[in-house]
């Protein structure tokens, strides 16, 4: 244990420990820019410099270690002096377009210019007129707001493995692009968007389809239904001031059907399905001899990643499409028909944690309705600024059911949003699938939490089939090596590209919590819980419509409309 | 004078490596084989001898610690990145003596326990690199380099590495990102080369001209060597002399010779009016007076620093404004963009500066100036940032009046 003194205050903590960590004990949360917890502290911002005697210059103290009997001031005029200059000389260039500004509200720059006493900007810098970044279908990068804290770049590398933005140029000519600035839609970014939530600024956001989605809702023409992502429930009330872990599934499907849409059903209904076909792929490739480990394919995010650094894995990885895209074709076909509207007619909304998925709508294979079969993908941000632009009064909303029809869901199909969720939902069916019994014990508690990688083991028949879970590409990798070099030992691996898996989705409300992605998580477990099914195989919109339209899981029409193929991309 | 450096530099052919043993090279790599490592480091520490690329730490300390760290392996690494305004020295060893480093890197590869060394070597360089890769070559096929040297059981290779042209690799640690194929950014100190450098190894990280000593003081013994110079800073310096001077050059002379002497014996004379000088280069602070001794405390306790020894002169025809400016021009597009002080405060310095320039300066911004050089040195990552304002800052305080002169007038 070291000991020190910060602002008079003695403090003792391990080895090893950072000021900035330190400071907490003597409750100082020291102000900072360029460091955010989760990330490898990089100490270029220079907000977070402190005095320590003894030393001639400040010292950034989110890198520097404690030692035994440093004496540290957090906030002497010097340490503020150069605080305020720092955030002076970001503010000297930054546009001062707070208003229109995605980041309104919830800016770092800003809260800290307001917090840091700057009232002046005592520097005349020219603002830079960088073109924005939009090749990308998902996500837009726009330098012009950039302050080079490098969080993005840390994300991608170092938590995704990713690798497409780096550093580029020199000085006060640096900026964050991709090889060649061929920009993010033409390089192997796979839109996990997870960038956007480490920038502390508004230099990323997704590519919004809010205009599009209103001018539909307007369109006496057209019926527009709408499906959300288990995710959403977990998070979308934090935009509107309701505790962290509310789940607010009710007042969602309530606010969607006041936005206006004709039919507001369940992504949940998919997930269920999905956990219909790929269990059913499971059992099939287990029985008959097929490749394995079969690995999940609903993460849009992991399956570009597949498609450009694992493609020779492609054949593990399952056909079935995600549960976005299961219901794409779905409300083209088999709803058009139930209800007879017009295919053409339908604008089919999807509503996503996930900025991937506006790239995964995209995709020519989705296109099985013979439409589009997803036209236009909300993140849960775009949603909740439609619900706020509506004047909607979200946490006074009363809690309302979505249409069974395609919108009825088990506590299986919900913890699909969390990691491991997955996995858990397609065991609890393919036990039955297998056995023809149900499994007694269906909360699999191993494959839950924040742990990077996770492993079980379930008998089935006497079978012990072994299961994995990574979330985040970064950990994802670890167990596709074993796979790619022949020494996997799985049956079955779940694979989330975000870290939390979908509650912490590019498109979630910004944070970068994984704690706050862990309290997501336990707001589906605590919904299955509570359901009164929670395994995908009893949900009766699932059984009605396998009985009605669809036959059988695997058979002609499911292949047809729910499992796709995938595409080997280039490197750059 | 007695010359240590320089002192077989007009030979003819001095880097064929013939020539080089015939004056009595490689013979002190001999004799320090034979000396137990911390012999050698004891003798250079005894010496005195201080980094002469600029910060002039103790080579012998440096030396020890590098060699007490159990993390293996070790390097040793030639900083030859010489790229400021002003600086040419090293130029004038790797040019002209090239065995004379590789003899100094080899002692210090054996004193320290490495057996890989680099010299990392402005690219621009081409002459040097080329006379240096030749000379390497040449000390490999007479066995001063690679396994076994001399029968010692020590062995050691070296690696000639181009930078590509950002003056900030010559900041250490981001000499060592450079080396590594990574971007030209600095790392954030602690951990010290010494313990975590190339590699995250063990890194000793010493400067051509600083290396180049260590043969004589092997051969000679530290006594003698302590006793050249200034007894502040022992040994010779080779000073680089250029701006408004008749003679500009590079002149090996003892530590602690006075600017006037330097200027006036050596560089014959300033241009015109002495008004001032950059002792080390532009990252130093302006020095007046003529008197000062050139050794690097005495340079300090003026108000400067002796840096790489890259004396600039500046004449009384030259505004000091330009001079400042001019400097911010360097470090504006030298700064590797990494921490805000540095990347954002060089630009603005030099567009408050560009207003003064054109007479179009505000007077609040000469003291602004002042201020935003003490933030930048307070809290910029490397040396880059934190002398940034240095030229600039002094310029200031001594010559306020030419700043005040170029105030924007109301009316006008």
């Amino acid at each position: 244990m070291v000991t020190l003194t910060i602002n008079g205050e003695q403090v003792t903590v391990s080895e090893g420990t950072t000021i900035m960590e330190a400071a907490k004990k003597a409750y100082i949360n020291i102000s900072h820019l360029c460091y955010l917890e989760e990330l490898e502290p990089y100490g270029a911002c220079r907000v977070c410099v402190v005095e320590v005697e003894g030393e001639n210059r400040l010292i950034p103290s989110c890198i520097r270690e404690v030692r035994e009997g440093m004496v540290v001031y957090t906030h002497s005029l010097r340490v503020r002096r150069a605080r305020r200059m720092i955030i002076e000389l970001l503010l000297a260039n930054h546009p001062a377009d707070c208003f229109t500004c995605e980041r309104n509200q919830i800016c770092e720059l800003l809260k800290l210019a307001y917090e840091l006493g700057v009232e002046e900007v005592k520097f005349d810098g020219e603002k830079p007129s960088f073109g924005l970044d939009e090749t990308s279908p998902s996500i837009i990068r726009d330098p012009n707001k950039c302050i080079l804290c490098g969080r993005c770049i840390r994300v991608c590398h170092d938590v995704q493995t990713v690798r497409v933005i780096g550093f580029v140029n020199r000085g006060s000519e640096t900026v964050v692009a991709t090889v060649l600035d061929n920009g993010l839609g033409n390089v192997e970014c796979t839109n996990c968007g997870q960038c956007i939530h480490a920038c502390p600024v508004g230099a990323i956001k997704e590519k919004s389809c809010v205009d599009e989605v209103w001018a539909s809702l307007a369109d006496p023409e057209k019926h527009v239904v709408v499906q959300e992502a288990p995710a959403i429930r977990a998070a979308l009330g934090e935009e509107f001031g309701l505790p962290e872990g509310t789940l607010v599934a009710g007042k969602m499907h309530s606010a969607l059907k006041r936005l206006g849409f004709d039919a507001v059903f369940d992504t949940n209904f998919t997930a269920d399905l999905t956990i219909m076909e790929e269990g059913s792929e499971l059992v099939k490739k287990i029985k008959e001899g097929g490749v394995l480990p079969l690995i999940t394919s609903c993460s849009p995010g992991w399956i570009k990643f597949m498609e450009h650094f694992y493609p020779d894995l492609m054949d593990n990885v399952s056909t079935c499409k995600s549960p976005q895209q299961m219901f794409g074709p779905l409300a083209k076909t088999y709803y058009a028909e139930k209800a007879g509207v017009d295919a053409a007619k339908i604008v089919s909304v999807s509503v996503m944690p996930c900025t991937a998925k506006k790239f995964e709508a995209l995709r020519p294979e989705m296109r099985d309705s013979g439409y589009q079969d997803v036209d236009y993908v909300l993140t849960t941000r775009e949603l909740a600024r439609m619900i706020k632009e509506a004047g909607i009064d979200f946490a006074g909303l009363p809690d309302e059911m979505a249409e069974p029809l395609m919108g009825m869901y088990t506590g299986a199909g919900t913890i699909f949003g969390a990691t491991g969720g997955v996995m858990e939902a397609a065991l609890r069916t393919a036990y039955k699938l297998v056995t023809g019994k149900e499994l007694e014990d269906i909360d699999i508690k191993p494959v839950r939490g924040m742990d990077g990688v996770k492993a079980a083991t379930v008998n089935v028949n006497g079978l012990e089939v072994k299961v994995a879970v990574a979330h985040g590409l970064g950990n994802a990798r670890k167990l596709l090596d074993e796979v790619r070099a022949g020494t996997s030992p799985y049956h079955f691996i779940e694979i989330m590209t975000c870290p939390g898996g979908c509650v912490g989705g590019g498109g979630q409300p910004i944070s970068f919590d994984m704690a706050l992605r862990g309290t997501r998580g336990g707001v589906l477990y605590n919904e299955d819980k509570a359901l009164p099914y929670r395994k995908s195989h009893e949900n009766p919109s699932v059984k009605k419509i396998y009985e009605d339209y669809l036959e059988k899981p695997l058979g002609k029409k499911s292949h047809h409309l729910l499992h796709t193929k995938y595409t080997k991309r280039e490197r750059i | 004078m007695e010359k240590i450096l320089l002192k077989d530099i007009d030979r003819p052919n001095l880097n064929d490596i013939g020539i080089y043993i015939d004056g009595g090279g490689y013979k002190a790599l001999e004799k320090a084989l034979k000396m137990n490592p911390q012999k050698v480091i004891e003798e250079v520490k005894n010496s005195r001898l201080v980094g002469r690329g600029g910060a002039a730490f103790p080579t012998g300390l440096k030396w020890e610690f590098t060699r007490k760290e159990k993390n293996e392996p070790k390097f040793l690494i030639c900083n030859a990145d010489e790229g400021e305004p002003g600086t040419f020295k090293d130029r004038v060893l790797l040019k002209n003596n090239p065995h004379l480093l590789i003899e100094s890197m080899i002692i210090g590869g054996y004193t320290i326990g490495a057996n890989k060394g680099f010299i990392y070597i402005r690219g621009e360089y081409f002459e040097e690199i080329k006379r240096l890769n030749e000379a390497i070559e040449q000390a490999r096929t007479e066995g001063y380099l690679g396994e076994n040297i001399l029968n010692s059981n020590f062995s050691f290779d070296l690696e000639v590495y181009c930078g590509a042209g950002a003056y900030v690799c010559g900041e250490e640690t981001t000499l060592f990102e450079s080396l590594e194929g990574k971007r030209g950014c600095s790392r954030e100190r602690p951990p010290f080369p010494t313990q975590s450098g190339y590699m995250n190894k063990p890194t000793a990280i010493n400067n051509v001209e600083t290396l180049c000593n260590l043969p004589a003081i092997i051969n000679n013994g530290a006594e003698w060597y302590s006793k050249i110079g200034s007894p502040n800073s022992p040994g010779t310096k080779l000073f680089c002399i250029s701006g408004q001077i008749n003679r500009p050059g590079v002149y090996e002379l003892p530590m602690g010779i006075t600017l006037r002497e330097l200027i006036e014996n050596y560089g014959g004379g300033a241009k015109g009016e002495f008004k001032a000088a950059l002792p080390g280069g532009v990252s130093s602070n302006l020095l007046t007076d003529l008197d000062v001794k050139l050794d690097y405390k005495s340079v300090a306790d003026a108000g400067s620093m002796l840096g790489s020894g890259a004396v600039i002169v500046i004449n009384s025809e030259m505004s000091i404004v330009d001079v400042a400016r001019n400097c911010l021009e360097f470090f504006t597009h030298e700064s590797c963009g990494q921490c805000t002080p540095c990347r954002e405060g060089t630009r603005r310095a030099n567009e408050i500066l560009g207003r003064f320039v054109e007479g179009k300066g505000r007077t609040e911004d000469i003291d602004f100036l002042l201020e935003l050089g003490e933030v930048m040195y307070d809290a910029s990552r490397c040396g880059l940032g934190q002398a940034a304002m240095n030229a600039a800052t002094s310029a200031v305080n001594l010559f306020r009046d030419e700043f005040t002169q170029q105030v924007k007038n109301k009316e006008g």
